[in-house]
């Protein structure tokens, strides 16, 4: 364990940026977090988590994938792909942290979705352990202990000394390449985990359980009576979508100039009714079904296929941004209700 | 720069076959005048027109055709209305195979095969029946029933009448929805020519066409004794990276694109009935 006092946390970020870009939470001007690149002056947000997710990063909300140029009956492709550089990713919090996890097993499964894999083999993250988790947190459902979250470097703050412990052969050529840390910060760090962790013992959704969800009550739990009432007032806005650190349903565009075509990606929802339709038909005729499938694929679809993983994190961004109020916990209780 | 799966290759349409009023057959070769990629029976391909855009289709042609691909492609939608109205030598992009296929060399080894199709549902079987013609006799007998509205929706009529109707051991059953002057065989619907016909209920079923025909053509093979295991059919669902990714064609706990589009109905008996 490394440690460093807060008055030298500038000189830290310098350092770094001294030799990759580094991304930091700062509020922007309307008073939200979000993660932004580090410059001279800059300062780390004390909000307790960004208001749109890190996934930000590796699955940008709109990206260019290959040009084209046509002239006559010829084709040619183009080579349109941004450039990564390394990059260290400061402050992610430990369900963020394990929304890559889940990210992962989408995008680098065979085969490799190499704009993404390209992203996350340039990034190191470092993650920061919270103090002040909220009410809207649930990481601890899903086995997360924001405590001591994962990341190639783990880092916890308190109001006079930062905390570092790298966890990877990445975090450790990133500590290395640092000359500014003193050792120590064991017991400090010991005693704040403890802290936290009674904290988030009483938190109002510490006791939201995953039993009787995962890919086993697939069926059973589809055709449940609760999804018409759930959804009823949905918008089908598409905002708890794009705000969930694990949402990752992506379209194919294209954007023609002339003789060149763009083709990107960019995020897509399955709250939308376009996402399914199709010439032939529309399998999911209303938000009913639409709604549905999102909670699902988060809580059996994606679980049966990825060892019981679950695609929540329990991060609270759609507690706290769905325009009526509907979000993934409620879900899980009406549901939860429903097997009882 | 590594290459991604979403990146296409470019290749040529060297030849345009018109099958019927809404259905035309395209021959694709790569820039180097070769089969793009070697498939199997089932999988389908992205075809794509920068500017237009890109979809999923059915490879047609027979992995068993050394040359080139093709694809039996109905007008219905952007991307088809634009390869309908294309010529002859102009360059697309392609990328593929994806999905499972049909288990040709495992499961259908030895069996009676029975192929059920209902109009452009022709395309994902004329695959397979021409790999088992190929190699004949890997396979037990073969049935083929397949219908379409009028004689001239029949897609591939002339391969059907002068080859598979000339082989032993291929039964061919074709019928029209309505009576027509210049057509002396079998007028009526798919499932109802099925029951007529009455199979035996070993042969191993693989069943394509639109949603109506395919759900009550089984109903008829299940009175008949048949069993949902016996029976293979493929999924149409929207996609657009057919790489199991952007979750567009996630349907519980599978991916039509990877997972599919070739199930067993046993099989789809287990997803949610979002198809
Ligand atoms: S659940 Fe809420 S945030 Fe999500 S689409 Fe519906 S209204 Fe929008
Ligand atoms: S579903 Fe809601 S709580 Fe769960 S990870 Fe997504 S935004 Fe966060
Ligand atoms: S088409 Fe993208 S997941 Fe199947």
């Amino acid at each position: 364990m490394k440690t460093l006092s807060l008055s030298k946390l500038d000189a830290l970020f310098a350092a770094i940026s001294a030799a990759q870009k580094l991304y930091i939470p700062a509020e922007d001007a309307g008073g939200q977090a979000r993660f932004t690149p580090w410059q001279e002056g800059l300062r780390l947000s004390s909000k307790l988590n960004t208001a749109r997710s890190a996934k930000d990063l590796f699955f940008p909300q709109v990206e260019n994938l290959v040009g084209f140029k046509v002239s006559g009956k010829q084709l040619e492709i183009l080579e349109t792909r941004d450039v990564t550089e390394d990059f260290v990713l400061f402050g992610v919090r430990a369900c963020d942290c394990r929304s890559f996890d889940v990210l992962d097993r989408v995008f680098l499964a065979e085969p490799a979705d190499t704009y993404y894999q390209t992203r996350r083999e340039h990034a190191t993250v470092v993650t920061m352990a919270c103090r002040r988790p909220s009410e809207t947190c649930f990481c601890g459902t899903f086995g997360i202990d924001a405590a001591n979250p994962a990341g190639d470097v783990t880092c916890w703050m308190d109001d006079e000394q930062l905390y570092w412990r790298a966890n990877t052969p990445k975090g450790e050529a990133l500590t290395e390449s640092l000359s500014c840390f003193a050792d120590g910060g064991e017991e400090a760090v010991a005693a704040q985990q403890e802290a936290t962790r009674a904290i988030l013992a009483k938190l109002p959704l510490a006791g939201l359980r995953t039993e009787g969800f995962g890919g086993e009550h697939m069926m059973e739990l589809f055709a449940s009576p609760k999804w018409a009432e759930l959804s009823e007032s949905c918008l089908g806005c598409g905002t708890c979508t794009f705000v969930c650190p694990t949402c990752q349903c992506y379209d194919i565009q294209e954007f023609k100039n002339g003789q060149t075509v763009r083709r990107f990606r960019c995020w897509d929802s399955c709250m939308y009714s376009d996402f399914t339709k199709m010439s032939a038909g529309q399998p999911r005729p209303t938000q009913k079904e639409r709604f549905r499938q999102r909670f699902m694929h988060k809580l059996f679809y994606f679980p049966e296929n990825n060892e019981g993983v679950y695609g929540c994190v329990g991060c609270g961004r759609c507690l706290q941004k769905c325009p009526i109020h509907m979000n993934i916990v409620k879900v899980m209780k009406a549901l939860g209700e429903e097997q009882k | 720069m590594r290459h991604d799966p979403l990146i296409p290759v470019i290749a040529v349409v060297t030849k345009i076959r018109v099958d019927t009023p809404d259905v035309k057959t395209f021959r694709v070769v790569g820039l180097d005048g070769k089969k793009p990629f070697e498939h199997i029976p089932g999988q389908c391909a992205m075809l794509s027109m920068p500017g237009v855009g890109e979809a999923l289709f059915s490879i047609t042609s027979s992995p068993t055709q050394e040359d080139y691909i093709e694809f039996s492609i109905k007008k219905c939608g952007c991307v088809t209305e634009w390869l309908h109205a294309m010529e002859e030598g102009k360059q697309v992009t392609i990328r593929g195979p994806y999905g499972n296929g049909f288990p040709v060399d495992t499961a259908f080894v030895g069996k009676d095969l029975l192929f059920i199709g209902g109009g452009i549902g022709l395309a994902p079987l004329h695959s397979v029946i021409n790999y088992c013609r190929h190699y004949r006799d890997r396979y037990g007998k073969i049935d083929i029933v397949y219908g379409a509205r009028s004689k001239a929706d029949l897609v591939d009529f002339e391969e059907i009448i002068d080859q598979w109707c000339q082989e032993d051991g291929i039964s061919v059953h074709l019928t029209i929805d309505n009576a027509q002057p210049e057509w002396d065989g079998h007028v009526g619907f798919v499932p109802n020519y099925v029951q007529e016909l009455g199979f035996d209920t070993s042969k191993t079923v693989v069943m394509c066409g639109p949603p109506v025909m395919i759900k009550f053509t089984l109903a008829g093979l299940m009175d008949m004794g048949f069993a949902r295991e016996q029976v293979y059919t493929t999924m149409e669902l929207r996609m657009k990276c057919a790489l199991g990714k952007c979750g567009r064609c996630n349907i519980g706990d599978k991916y039509v694109c990877k997972d599919g589009p070739v199930f067993r109905f046993d099989q789809l008996d287990e997803l949610p009935d979002e198809y």
